[in-house]
């Protein structure tokens, strides 16, 4: 073939040259490690092959040797951005498999951390999708309000990236007038900083040409590859655990779905930038509404008693020795429970033996079973589109490996 | 979920495949469904496709070995989203031959989750266009979720490792 004339798109198919691209495992634009091998056409992937499992755990093999409580802080290193999230939710199934009444000022008080870790999952999302496009500005700017979040996890419950905060049946102390402090205050500035932020990217003519039509999935695909979440609802699908199943009282609170259109990167962003108005509000109404009462369910056999009780107190001794050597007996019985993580339905499904342990306990990870859609979504787009798309998905790896 | 859709969907079940149907039950307000593993594809298909069912979407698929009856159950979790109903199927599988029908026809989402259901139970999804193990190591002979594979005993001392500081 003389080189000089041949026209690259008169080449069939068959007779195409392609070269392989290994983008990962340790890539600086991958933020986390995931491995594509990709097929390229020049620079447009033509097949991509997903390698997963570098920072595979085995949680569920390790979950079925824990007591219950020591779960708690497996769960933290699932989706570490929202942690949180999975703490409660998992709190959430042990009390439904012991059919225990929670008071309503616990199930008020875990929607407030419930909504802060959605804010803080779906700020660094969007952040690093700016960053992707070649704006570091907002990241830098939206970073320090994770940092105030962060604050208020550590005046809660000590840590603050795995929390691994409450307890099984409530809290383990009411909030202190400090957190309170940290919260109004987060309340006051978040607000200011997101709108910023969204004059900063939303409306911005080079954003939405780098991100309207890049990495789009239909919404009966998205179906098909069970997607949930902002990635789901982006597609137009109005699906959110929070109203179809509701769980500590979200069925009180007033608040909408955003939803988008062609589930490309822009409606992705455009839909967690929606939800986090929408967190801020139902923050906000339980707040307004948060009735007076105990910070933890009456179930001593389970709920790890408060420190100060267990050295003036000999019944909360004995619970808390036998809570924490495991010596409880739990009910049988078989449990799914499923909370609306910052990735989407986050499963909980328990097998109970009446044992010390779960029998088998298996986790619905959103990313592990989203990302199985990648390839399909950056098919014929552009190797940075591929990046790109791959933030606005918010894979994370801890979830995506367990 | 109410009642009589429970019922209604029940008996569209057991009209078509009354013979499949082992036993039905309410498991913390969680309709479970357990069956015959021959007809599963079958019956997840019809149910994908009855107009009054419309399960389309899978949540999710899990494996539970139980060392005591030497079988691998298998759970499939079902969700009709414009009803927004929600079904559990389970069967049961012998533990020398654990073999079950693929459902990446139906469901693509499915392709990973029978692929870790294989990589942890070896259970074997006949048709799976690519069935391989997928987060651990390729050269791994064991499908470790079994019981019969206990985690290592913390206090075991014929090991040397004074490098990881135990």
């Amino acid at each position: 073939m003389d080189n000089a004339t041949v026209d690259i798109d008169k080449v069939k198919p068959e007779e195409k040259q392609y070269s392989y691209l290994n983008l990962g495992p340790t890539h600086p634009a991958t933020h986390g490690i995931f491995q594509n091998v990709l097929k390229m056409d020049g620079e447009l992937i033509v097949e991509a092959e997903p390698t997963i499992g570098y920072i595979h755990r085995a949680f569920e093999k390790l979950a079925e040797r824990r007591p219950y409580n020591q779960i708690t802080p497996i769960t933290d290193r699932l989706n570490y951005c929202s942690a949180p999230i999975n703490n409660i939710g998992w709190h959430m199934t042990v009390e439904k498999l012991l059919k225990a009444e929670i008071p309503k000022r616990v199930q008020y008080l875990r929607v407030i951390i419930m909504e802060l870790a959605r804010i803080t999952d779906h700020l660094i999302c969007n952040a690093v999708i700016g960053v992707d496009t070649g704006a570091l500005t907002g990241f830098v700017y939206m970073f320090q309000q994770r940092e105030l979040v962060y604050e208020i996890y550590e005046e809660i419950c000590g840590a603050r990236l795995t929390t691994n905060i409450g307890r099984i049946g409530g809290f383990e102390r009411d909030f202190s007038p400090k957190a309170w402090e940290k919260i109004s205050k987060f309340m006051k500035e978040f607000p200011v900083v997101l709108k910023e932020f969204d004059n900063l990217l939303s409306r911005n003519r080079i954003f939405m040409d780098r991100t309207i039509g890049v990495g789009g999935i239909k919404a009966d695909r998205a179906l098909n590859y069970s997607f949930t979440g902002p990635n789901l609802r982006a597609a137009g699908v109005d699906y959110d655990v929070r109203v179809a199943r509701p769980y500590s009282s979200y069925e009180d609170f007033d608040f909408t779905i955003p939803v988008g259109l062609n589930g490309d990167v822009y409606d992705r962003f455009m839909v967690r930038q929606g939800e986090m108005w929408q967190s801020l509000s139902i923050i906000k109404q339980a707040i307004e509404k948060l009735p007076e009462g105990p910070f933890h369910a009456e179930v001593p056999e389970f709920y790890l008693p408060p420190k100060e009780d267990v050295y003036n107190n000999m019944e909360a001794l004995i619970y808390q020795f036998k809570i924490v050597m495991g010596e409880t007996e739990v009910p049988k019985g078989e449990v799914y429970h499923c909370v609306e993580g910052g990735n989407g339905e986050l499963g909980f499904y328990l097998i109970s033996d009446g044992g010390r342990t779960p029998f088998r306990l298996h986790f619905r990870r959103p990313c592990f079973i989203f990302y199985q859609a990648y390839p399909e979504m950056i098919k014929g787009s552009m190797l940075s589109d591929a990046i790109l798309t791959m933030s606005s998905m918010n894979v994370i790896a801890g979830e995506l490996d367990a | 979920m109410a009642d009589s859709q429970e019922e209604k969907l029940v008996s569209i079940i057991k009209e078509k495949f009354e013979d499949q149907v082992v036993l039905v039950e309410q498991l913390y307000d969680f309709l479970t469904i357990t069956l015959k593993k021959d007809r599963i594809t079958e019956i997840i298909q019809f149910l994908y496709d009855h107009p009054d069912t419309k399960f389309q979407f899978l949540t999710t698929l899990a494996a539970v070995h139980y060392p005591d009856n030497n079988q691998i159950g298998l759970m499939y979790q079902l969700h009709n989203m414009y009803s927004n109903e929600r079904v559990r199927l389970k069967i049961y599988l012998p533990i020398e031959n654990p073999v079950a029908p693929t459902l990446t026809n139906i469901f693509a989402a499915a392709n990973w989750m029978e692929r870790e259901t294989y990589d942890f139970y070896g259970v074997i999804f006949e048709g799976h266009p690519n069935l391989k193990r997928i987060l651990n190591v390729d050269e791994m002979i064991i499908f470790p979720m079994r019981k019969e594979y206990p985690l290592e005993d913390q206090t075991r001392e014929d090991k040397e490792d004074d490098m990881f500081g135990r």
